[in-house]
C-alpha cells in the first residue's frame, strides 16, 4: 500500500517534473507567486544572481499583478547548451556573456521585439532588435583593504604589476581571477582586454607566476578577498562588488584608469518562448527601469550614461555585433585558451 | 424762284425743268458736278434740287464741299434710292430736306415752302395785288396790316390766282392743282375753298370772280 | 438659326492627356532607373565590405613553424556591423576540407575559379543571404594549401535601405510628376490661348463687321484666318452686290417713273378735254402705284435682310418718332391733316435704328394716305412697363370687319380700299420689325367707330 503511494507520489513528481526534463545544471530555481487566480506565468532564465535581480521582477509584478515569474539561474555555457542545444522552452534568457548572447541571435535562436522602449536604446544598446542591453557593468580589480594598507593602491594595470613584482612573496597565491575556460564572463572579459592592450598578457604572466587561483564566479572572488583568503582579484564584476555591503569595509573596489571594460547584461527572447508578447512587456519593463526612469530604486544595477566615454575616457562598453562571434570561433578560441594556459598555469 | 437742277438724266431733267417754268419758277441745270461747281460759284440760287448718282461722282460729295465752302443755299436732295440707306448720310451732310423719286411736285413744292420758311430771310415771296399782299412762302394774306395765316389747300388756290391774276380758271384745272391724283374729289369742292379765299380777302379790293361756265378770275374790284 | 456644332474631343484635353501621359511614363522610368541604380550601388556597397571581411581574414592567415595559422582579425567581423545589423555567417576551408565556421554554409556554385572572389546570392537558414568566397595559396613544405574563406550576410539592412530607396525614389517621382502635370496643363491652357482668343475677337464683331481677321496667330492657325478672311471676303462681296443690285434696280426703276410721271404732269396742265383728263390722271395713279409698290419691296427685302443679323444699339425712341413725324408733315399738310404726335413718356429701346425707322415711316405713311382731307392724325407714344406703345389713331375708314388679322399678309389689302393707291407692304413690314424685336403689331378700329387705330409695342430696354 505504501509503496503504490510512494510510487504514485513518484509518478505524480515525474509527470510534474517531465516537461522539464533537461540535462543542463541549474544552479538556483526561485518562484515568483502572484495573488491571482488564474496566473500567467513568465519563465526567466539567468546567468544574475536571484538576490541581485529580485527587485526588477518584483517592480513588474507590482505592474502586473497577474503575472507569475519562475526563475531559473544558471551559468552562461550552461544557458548557452540549454537553449542552442535543448531549445528549452523559456521566455527570457538574460546574460552577462554578450558573446554568447550575440551568437545565439545571429543563429537564429531569437526572436525580434520592437516597441515605443526598444526605439528609444542608442544604437550600442541593442543588436538587431534581437537583444537588448539594461545594464552598464565594469570589470573591476578588488584589493584587500588589509593587505593594502601599507602599499599604493594601484590604479592601473601597470602599477598592478608592479606591484605584484615588487611583493612576490605577499602575493603568492592570493591572487584570483576568472577560469576562462568555464566561465563564459571570464572568456569574454579576457578576451576584450587581450584585444585592447599587451597589458594583459604580462599581467597574466605576472600573476601566473604567483599560483593564480581560478574561480567559477565573482561572488566566489569577492568572498575571498572580503575575508583576506585572496588579495587581488582580477576582472571582478564591479556591480557585485559593489553590491555587497558586508564587503564594503574589507575591500577597494578599483576601475583601472588604463581602461575599463564595461559589460553590458542582456536580455532575449528566445524562439521557444511560450509567451513571447509578455516576454516583450518584460523586456520594455527592463528599457524603462534602465535607461529611462530616473529613480534607481528598482534598479539594482550601477546607472547606465548614456554617454559613457564623455564623463570617463577610460571606460571601454563592450560593442554588441558580429565582432564578438571572432573569439568565439573554435580555432582562434583554441589558440587564444593555448596562450592564457601557457601565460596563466604554465605548465 | 430760282432753281439749281443737279440731274444727270436728261429726260428727267427736262421733265423737271419744264414742270417747274410751269409754276413760273426759272431753273438751271447741271448735268454733273463739275458743271454745278461752276454754276453755284456764278449765280445765287432760292434752292439747289441735288441728284445723288452723278456720272463725276456722289452728290454727297458735293454737298460737303459746298458746304465747307460756307454755301448757303437750302439744299433738297433727288434720291431714288431707299430713303433709309440715305437718310442719315444726307441730312447729316448739310442737306435740308430730300424726296423720293419719283415724286409729287405739290409734295416738292411743298417740302421746298417749309425750307425756305426754315431759312428765314432769303427770296422775299411777297406778292401784292391790290391792297393784299400774300406772302406764299409764309402762307399768309396781310390786309390792312393784319396777316392771316392760310391752310395749306387755301394758300395753294390764291397762289395759282396771284401768279396769274385776272386770268380765268376753270374749276377742273384748280382741281388738278388742289387735289393729288388718287383723291377723288368733285369739281364743287372747289367752291368751298374759293368761299374760304373770299372771307379772307373780304374788305379789300380784291375779288374772286366767277366767270359763268368758265371758272374764277382773281381781279381787282 | 446656326446650325449645332458637335464638338469632338477638345483640343486642350488631348494635349493635356498626352502631356500627362508622357510624365507618367517618364517618371515611372525615371523611378525605375533611379531605384535600380541605387540598389547597384547598395549591393555594390555591402559586397565591398565583406570582401574587406574575406580578406583581412586571408591576409592574417599564415604558414609559421611548419604549421598554417588561421586567424580571424576582430575588426573581419566588426566592420560588418558598420553596413548593418546583419546576421553573419562564415566558413573556412583548407583544401576543400572544412575547417571552422559554419559547416553548411553552402559554397557558391562556381568554385573553379580560384583567381578571383566570387560574389554570390545563397539561401541559407531559410533567408537569402550574400556571400563573397576568395581563396589564397600558400606553400606548406612544397606542398600547395589552399585557404577558401567565404562570409556572409542576410540582406535585411539592404532590403531596408532598398525600401528606403524606393521610398525616396517614388516621391521624387511623384513630385516630378506634380510638377510636370501643373505644366502640362499650363502649357495645353496656353497652346489653345491663340485659338480661344481669336474666337473670342471674331465672336465679339456685330453682326455686320465684314472686316477681315488681322489678329496675329500663330503658324500653325494662318491657314484657317485666310480660309475665313477668304470666306469673309466672299460675304462682304455678295452682300455688296446684293445691296448694289438693290440700289441699282431702285434707281433704274424710279428715275424713268419720275420722268414719267412729271410729263403727266406737265400734259394734264395743258390738255383741256375732260377724257384727256381722266387718263392722264390714271396714268399718273399707276405710276404712284408701282414707285409705292418698288418702293415697299425694296423695304421689305432690306427688313428681312437685317431682321436675320439684328443690330442692337440704344435708341431714343421719341427721338426717333418725332423726327418722322416731322418728314411727313409736309406731306399731311398737302391734305390739310393735321398731325399731332403726343410724347407722354421717354422710352428707350434697344433695337435696329433702321427698321425702326422704316417701320415707324410705314405706320404713319399709311394713316396719312387713309385719312380723308381736313381730319385728324395722332401719333402717341406711351410707356407700359415693361413695354413702350406707339399708336396711330386716323380718322379714316378704319379696318373692314371681316379680315383684319389677315392684312398684316403680304400684299394684302383690305377689301374697303380698293380706291386708294397701296401695295398692302406697310402692315407687313411693321409687324415683321415689332416681332424682330419682340414686341407686336395690333389693329383695330377707334371705340368711337370713326377710323383705325394702329399700334406697335417694344420691349423696353
Amino acid at each position: 500500500m505504501r509503496l503504490n503511494i510512494v510510487s504514485l507520489v513518484l509518478a505524480a513528481a515525474a509527470v510534474c517534473v517531465a516537461p522539464l526534463a533537461h540535462s543542463f545544471e541549474i544552479e538556483h530555481r526561485q518562484n515568483f507567486a502572484s495573488k491571482a487566480a488564474q496566473p500567467v506565468t513568465l519563465r526567466i532564465l539567468s546567468t544574475a544572481d536571484i538576490d541581485l535581480f529580485a527587485p526588477l521582477i518584483l517592480s513588474f509584478q507590482a505592474e502586473n499583478p497577474k503575472v507569475a515569474v519562475t526563475y531559473h539561474a544558471v551559468s552562461s555555457t550552461e544557458l548557452m547548451r540549454a537553449l542552442q542545444d535543448e531549445q528549452a522552452p523559456y521566455d527570457i534568457a538574460v546574460s552577462s556573456a554578450m558573446d554568447l548572447q550575440t551568437k545565439l541571435a545571429n543563429d537564429g535562436f531569437a526572436l525580434a521585439h520592437r516597441s515605443t522602449e526598444t526605439n528609444l536604446l542608442p544604437e550600442w544598446g541593442k543588436w538587431r532588435d534581437h537583444v537588448f542591453a539594461f545594464t552598464q557593468e565594469p570589470a573591476a580589480i578588488v584589493l584587500s583593504a588589509k593587505a593594502f594598507a601599507n602599499l599604493p593602491v594601484p590604479q592601473t594595470r601597470q602599477d598592478l604589476i608592479s606591484v605584484l613584482r615588487d611583493h612576490p612573496d605577499l602575493f603568492r597565491g592570493r591572487v584570483g581571477t576568472y577560469d576562462v575556460r568555464s566561465s563564459g564572463l571570464g572568456y569574454l572579459f579576457a578576451t576584450q582586454d587581450a584585444r585592447t592592450s599587451e597589458t594583459f598578457w604580462r599581467l597574466a604572466e605576472v600573476m601566473g607566476h604567483l599560483d593564480i587561483q581560478l574561480y567559477c564566479c565573482s561572488g566566489a572572488m569577492i568572498d575571498d578577498v572580503s575575508s583576506g583568503k585572496i588579495a587581488v582579484a582580477y576582472n571582478v564584476l564591479g556591480s557585485y562588488a559593489m553590491a555587497r555591503r558586508d564587503a564594503k569595509a574589507n575591500i577597494h573596489i578599483i576601475t583601472p584608469q588604463d581602461f575599463t571594460t564595461v559589460m553590458l547584461r542582456t536580455a532575449l527572447i528566445p524562439t521557444t518562448a511560450q509567451r513571447p508578447a509578455l516576454a516583450g512587456q518584460f523586456i520594455d519593463h527592463l528599457i524603462r527601469a534602465a535607461w529611462l526612469d530616473e529613480t534607481t530604486d528598482n534598479y539594482p544595477f550601477p546607472d547606465i550614461n548614456r554617454d559613457p566615454l564623455a564623463s570617463n575616457t577610460s571606460l571601454r562598453p563592450i560593442r554588441m555585433g558580429p565582432g564578438l562571434l571572432v573569439y568565439l570561433d573554435k580555432l582562434k578560441k583554441r589558440q587564444f585558451l593555448n596562450e592564457w594556459e601557457n601565460a596563466i598555469l604554465q605548465p | 424762284m430760282r432753281f439749281l437742277l443737279v440731274e444727270d438724266n436728261e429726260q428727267l431733267a427736262k421733265a423737271i425743268c419744264d414742270r417747274l417754268s410751269l409754276d413760273s419758277h426759272i431753273v438751271d441745270h447741271a448735268g454733273n458736278l463739275s458743271l454745278a461747281s461752276e454754276h453755284v460759284a456764278a449765280t445765287t440760287y432760292d434752292l439747289i434740287l441735288l441728284d445723288i448718282m452723278l456720272p463725276d461722282g456722289d452728290g454727297r460729295r458735293f454737298l460737303r464741299r459746298y458746304r465747307a465752302g460756307a454755301g448757303k443755299t437750302p439744299v433738297i436732295v433727288l434720291t431714288a434710292r431707299s430713303e433709309v440707306s440715305d437718310r442719315v448720310g444726307v441730312l447729316d451732310l448739310g442737306a435740308d430736306d430730300y424726296i423720293t423719286k419719283p415724286f409729287d411736285f405739290s409734295e416738292l413744292e411743298a417740302r421746298c415752302r417749309a425750307v425756305l420758311r426754315r431759312q428765314g430771310g432769303g427770296a422775299s415771296n411777297c406778292k401784292r395785288f391790290g391792297n393784299v399782299d400774300f406772302d406764299a412762302l409764309a402762307g399768309t394774306v396781310t390786309l390792312n396790316g393784319t396777316a392771316t395765316a392760310l391752310r395749306n389747300k387755301e394758300l395753294r388756290l390764291l397762289e395759282v390766282f396771284f401768279n396769274a391774276p385776272e386770268q380765268i380758271f376753270s374749276k377742273s384745272k384748280l382741281v388738278d392743282r388742289l387735289f393729288s391724283y388718287d383723291e377723288d374729289v368733285s369739281e364743287n369742292a372747289i367752291e368751298v375753298y374759293v368761299a374760304r379765299l373770299r372771307k379772307h380777302i373780304e374788305g379789300s379790293n380784291v375779288r374772286i370772280i366767277t366767270v359763268r361756265g368758265l371758272g374764277y378770275r382773281l381781279s381787282l374790284a | 438659326m446656326s446650325a449645332e456644332l458637335k464638338a469632338t474631343g477638345s483640343i486642350r484635353r488631348r494635349l493635356s492627356l498626352q502631356l500627362l501621359s508622357n510624365a507618367a511614363l517618364l517618371t515611372l522610368l525615371l523611378v525605375f532607373i533611379v531605384r535600380s541604380f541605387a540598389q547597384q550601388l547598395a549591393e555594390q556597397s555591402q559586397d565591398n565590405i565583406l570582401m574587406a571581411s574575406v580578406t583581412s581574414i586571408l591576409d592574417a592567415s599564415a604558414i609559421q613553424q611548419g604549421e598554417l595559422i588561421v586567424d580571424i582579425p576582430y575588426s573581419a567581423f566588426s566592420m560588418l556591423s558598420n553596413l548593418s545589423d546583419d546576421r553573419v555567417f562564415y566558413r573556412i576551408d583548407k583544401n576543400s576540407v572544412f575547417l571552422t565556421g559554419y559547416d553548411d554554409l553552402p559554397n557558391p556554385a562556381s568554385v573553379k575559379n580560384t583567381g578571383s572572389p566570387i560574389f554570390s546570392t545563397e539561401i541559407y537558414q531559410d533567408r537569402e543571404i550574400r556571400m563573397v568566397t576568395a581563396s589564397r595559396r600558400l606553400a606548406l613544405e612544397n606542398q600547395p594549401v589552399e585557404l577558401r574563406v567565404s562570409v556572409a550576410q542576410t540582406r535585411n539592412g539592404q532590403d531596408q535601405t532598398l525600401e528606403e530607396i524606393s521610398r525616396m525614389a517614388m516621391l521624387f517621382g511623384g513630385g516630378f510628376f506634380a510638377i510636370s502635370a501643373v505644366l502640362a496643363l499650363f502649357s495645353a491652357q496656353s497652346t489653345v490661348g491663340p485659338l480661344r482668343r481669336l474666337a473670342s475677337a471674331v465672336s465679339r464683331r456685330g453682326p455686320r463687321d465684314l472686316r477681315p481677321v488681322t489678329d496675329r496667330v500663330p503658324a500653325e492657325m494662318v491657314p484657317l484666318v485666310k480660309s475665313l478672311n477668304q470666306f469673309i471676303e466672299r460675304l462682304k462681296i455678295s452682300l455688296t452686290r446684293s445691296e448694289d443690285f438693290i440700289a441699282e434696280a431702285a434707281h433704274r426703276v424710279r428715275t424713268p417713273l419720275a420722268t414719267v410721271r412729271a410729263q403727266a404732269e406737265i400734259t394734264l396742265r395743258r390738255v383741256e378735254k375732260d377724257e384727256n383728263r381722266a387718263s392722264l390722271k390714271e396714268m399718273i395713279r399707276a405710276i404712284d402705284d408701282s414707285s409705292r409698290a418698288a418702293g415697299q419691296l425694296l423695304d421689305h427685302a432690306m427688313v428681312t435682310f437685317r431682321t436675320d443679323h439684328l443690330e442692337q444699339s440704344q435708341i431714343d425712341l421719341a427721338a426717333l418718332v418725332g423726327e418722322t413725324v416731322d418728314r411727313l408733315k409736309a406731306v399731311a399738310e398737302l391734305k390739310d391733316i393735321d398731325l399731332t404726335y403726343n410724347e407722354n413718356d421717354p422710352a428707350k429701346i434697344s433695337g435696329d435704328a433702321i427698321l425702326i425707322q422704316n417701320a415707324v415711316r410705314n405706320l404713319l405713311d399709311n394713316a396719312i394716305k387713309y385719312s380723308p382731307m381736313d381730319s385728324r392724325v395722332s401719333v402717341e407714344l406711351v410707356r407700359q412697363t415693361p413695354w413702350v406703345i406707339l399708336s396711330f389713331h386716323d380718322q379714316g375708314l378704319g379696318f373692314p370687319q371681316t379680315g383684319a388679322a389677315g392684312l398684316t399678309k403680304r400684299f394684302a389689302r383690305g377689301s374697303n380700299v380698293a380706291g386708294i393707291v397701296g401695295s398692302g407692304l406697310g402692315l407687313t413690314i411693321a409687324d415683321e420689325v415689332a416681332r424682330a424685336h419682340g414686341g407686336d403689331l395690333k389693329i383695330a378700329n377707334n371705340a368711337d367707330g370713326v377710323g383705325a387705330c394702329v399700334s406697335i409695342s417694344f420691349p423696353l430696354s
